[in-house]
């Protein structure tokens, strides 16, 4: 059983969502990263989702380009990113690791090498964010060669068909957009009961909501909508750049994921 | 989607889930105007009253060598842009939308998208990188006399490829009622597809003018490549002649360096801005930045087809250094009368090349732009009595 579906059962027997925290990996350079990792977990972090830092990354807005930037600019490389995977990995064998990068930097060295260093460095499931349902296919199955869950995306303008390619494609969880555009904290999310609805139909693995949650009415929102958990990452970011307390925000925004009792 | 936006292994859509029905929709949109005859007929009626088609076919009078040169320099705008931004422009409208967006290089997309902008009522918003902002003065502000909003882009290095991807994060928020107006033959299915068809109207121009004129083909098309636009314009109606199609790559200050923007020379397959295509970047895969004198050819990757016409061998693919191209653009003005764009003079130099080592050839360069917006930059790199 995976890592997600053991995390998602286990805080569902409690009546919790799921609460995933993202970090850009080597943001701002290797070692601030690795710590910041570890703050997230230890904050209540239930899964964590990390960054591969890409020159060119289109669908996020500014937080997190910074980020990308902050690394990039630090020197860090795509194998950096792999050894901090692992070691993050040998500290906390059972949460769960995605990681959220872009496709130019999977084909570089070739997709099925690049499965294997995500899956050797311990990670559990990636989404490539400019990869869509319609392209998806070829690198779902080398994913799932890799022993990877593929997240693919969904949104509220996300047709019938292509919630069933997701349904077909993905595991581990799908990533359900609050709005159209960027990652980052502007313009208020929205959490559609309906894709929820439309994504249990189709039979497509527990959404999760993303992009613009900030604050714990947002968790509220978004469990109560039906969501299995919810990914923070500008935010959390943020506050990391910033010099403030992670652990502290994570706390936070975990604790909306106990107040929650609606149905799931 | 009904197709499955491939050149051989080259294209696809590699976008955001979020836009992939904005993609659809101008597939569909664009699919049903080839069949219509009213949007044709639309179409042609501006190409030719408003922008100025045909576009003459001139032999070069005292330049060596046989070279015939496409006219699109003498394009209402300055530039072969004008002839697909007139179809998006009608395409939008037919999809309902209100606004416009699009990202421009040298500024001459720009321009031709700010002049459709204001012909068929759009709000118009240009994301152009800080760097092209400073060296095309001139171009921003003709954008803004057309009523178009020109956003300076500070990310990355300042250029073409930052412009889209601004341009692409604004769309996955807008698409309901914006249509992205991409620049050139690459980026998504369906762009590459829509704008060579769109485009192609200079090759079948060239193609009856040259057999009309000169009684034969040419021996060799040849077309400046930045994203490609006006060099599969160019060449598609040639493909199935014994015709070489050569398109020239901005090979900057020199190949063997990284200041260039020769991205099918130099580059490796990979995917940006929507496409799998050809791409400058490093080991990691993080997209290099690219250089060219000319903006309009400063970009990392290239349209998909040409990728596809490399791997199967039907176009060569070569360069021409800054300095090459600064001594064409000399030669035709001094020689010919005529001013073009950097980026054709890039064309242009190859042309010379070949008419020195083939005197007999006849070699037919699509002169893409007008040099108007580059006088400035021409003066300062040549000093003031040139």
């Amino acid at each position: 059983m995976s890592r997600y579906s053991t995390t998602f059962e286990r805080l569902a027997a409690k009546r919790e969502g799921a609460f995933g925290a993202f970090l850009m990996l080597g943001d701002p350079n290797i070692e601030t990263s690795a710590k910041l990792l570890d703050a997230v977990v230890a904050g209540g972090a239930d899964m964590v989702e990390v960054g591969i830092p890409f020159s060119d990354p289109v669908a996020d807005g500014p937080v997190i380009q910074a980020a990308a930037k902050r690394a990039l600019d630090a020197g860090v490389r795509v194998a950096d990113c792999f050894a901090l995977i692992a070691r993050f990995r040998s500290g906390h064998p059972d949460v769960p690791v995605g990681i959220l990068t872009y496709a130019n930097l999977v084909m570089a060295p070739g997709r099925e090498t690049f499965f294997r260093r995500v899956s050797e460095a311990g990670a559990d499931s990636m989404l490539v964010a400019d990869l869509p349902a319609f392209e998806a296919e070829p690198w779902t199955t080398g994913m799932r060669a890799a022993d990877l869950d593929p997240v693919l995306i969904a949104a509220r303008n996300t047709p019938a068909d292509t919630l069933r390619t997701i349904a077909w494609l993905g595991s581990g969880y799908t990533y359900c957009v609050t709005r159209a555009g960027i990652t980052g904290v502007h313009g208020e999310p929205s959490f559609d009961r309906e894709l929820v609805r439309r994504l249990e139909q189709a039979n497509a693995p527990p959404p999760v909501f993303g992009f613009g949650i900030s604050t714990a009415e947002h968790v509220r929102a978004a469990l109560g909508a039906g969501a299995a958990g919810v990914i923070s990452g500008s935010a959390i970011v943020s506050a990391a750049a910033e010099g403030r307390d992670v652990g502290a925000l994570v706390a936070t925004l975990k604790n909306a994921t106990r107040n929650d009792s609606a149905p799931r | 989607m009904r197709l499955n936006g491939r050149f051989g292994r080259f294209g696809g859509a590699y976008v955001p889930e979020i836009l992939m029905p904005a993609l659809e929709q101008l597939e569909a949109a664009f699919l049903d105007a080839q069949d219509d005859p009213e949007f044709k007929a639309e179409l042609n009626e501006l190409l030719a009253n408003y922008a100025g088609r045909p576009t003459p076919l001139t032999r070069c009078h005292n330049l060596p060598g046989k070279i015939y040169l496409k006219r699109e320099d003498l394009l209402h705008g300055g530039a072969h842009k004008t002839n697909q931004v007139l179809a998006q422009g009608l395409l939008a409208r037919r999809m309902g939308k209100r606004r416009l967006i699009a990202e421009t290089g040298a500024g001459q997309h720009g321009v031709a998208t700010a002049l459709v902008g204001a012909l068929l009522g759009f709000e118009t918003r240009i994301y152009m990188g800080a760097h092209d902002v400073e060296r095309q003065q001139l171009n921003v502000f003709r954008m803004q006399l057309m009523g178009a909003e020109v956003v300076p882009v500070a990310t990355g290095g300042r250029g073409l490829k930052d412009a889209i991807n601004e341009a692409l994060r604004d769309w996955s928020a807008s698409f309901e009622d914006t249509h992205y107006l991409l620049g050139t033959a690459a980026g998504p299915h369906p762009f590459p597809l829509m704008v060579r068809e769109f485009q192609r109207v200079i090759g079948r121009e060239a193609r009856l003018q040259m057999i009309d004129r000169v009684g034969r083909l040419p021996d060799a098309a040849i077309a400046c490549v930045g994203g490609g636009s006006n060099a599969i314009g160019l060449f598609s109606d040639f493909i199935d002649d014994d015709v070489r199609l050569i398109g020239v790559e901005a090979a900057g200050k020199g190949l063997d360096g990284a200041e260039h923007g020769a991205t099918l020379l130099r580059g490796r397959p990979g995917i940006l801005h929507g496409a799998e295509t050809y791409v400058l970047q490093d080991d990691d895969g993080q997209i290099a930045d690219s250089w060219s004198v000319s903006a309009g050819l400063d970009y990392p990757a290239v349209g998909p087809e040409h990728a596809h016409l490399k791997d199967i061998g039907r176009a060569d693919y070569v360069g021409a250094t800054d300095d090459e191209a600064l001594a064409a653009f000399q030669a035709l003005a001094s020689s010919e009368g005529i001013l073009c764009a950097f980026e054709s003079a890039h064309a242009l130099a190859h042309a010379f090349k070949m008419a020195k080592e083939q005197p007999d050839a006849v070699l037919l360069v699509g002169l893409s732009g007008r040099g108007d917006k580059d006088v400035a930059q021409a003066q300062q790199l040549l000093g003031p009595s040139a």
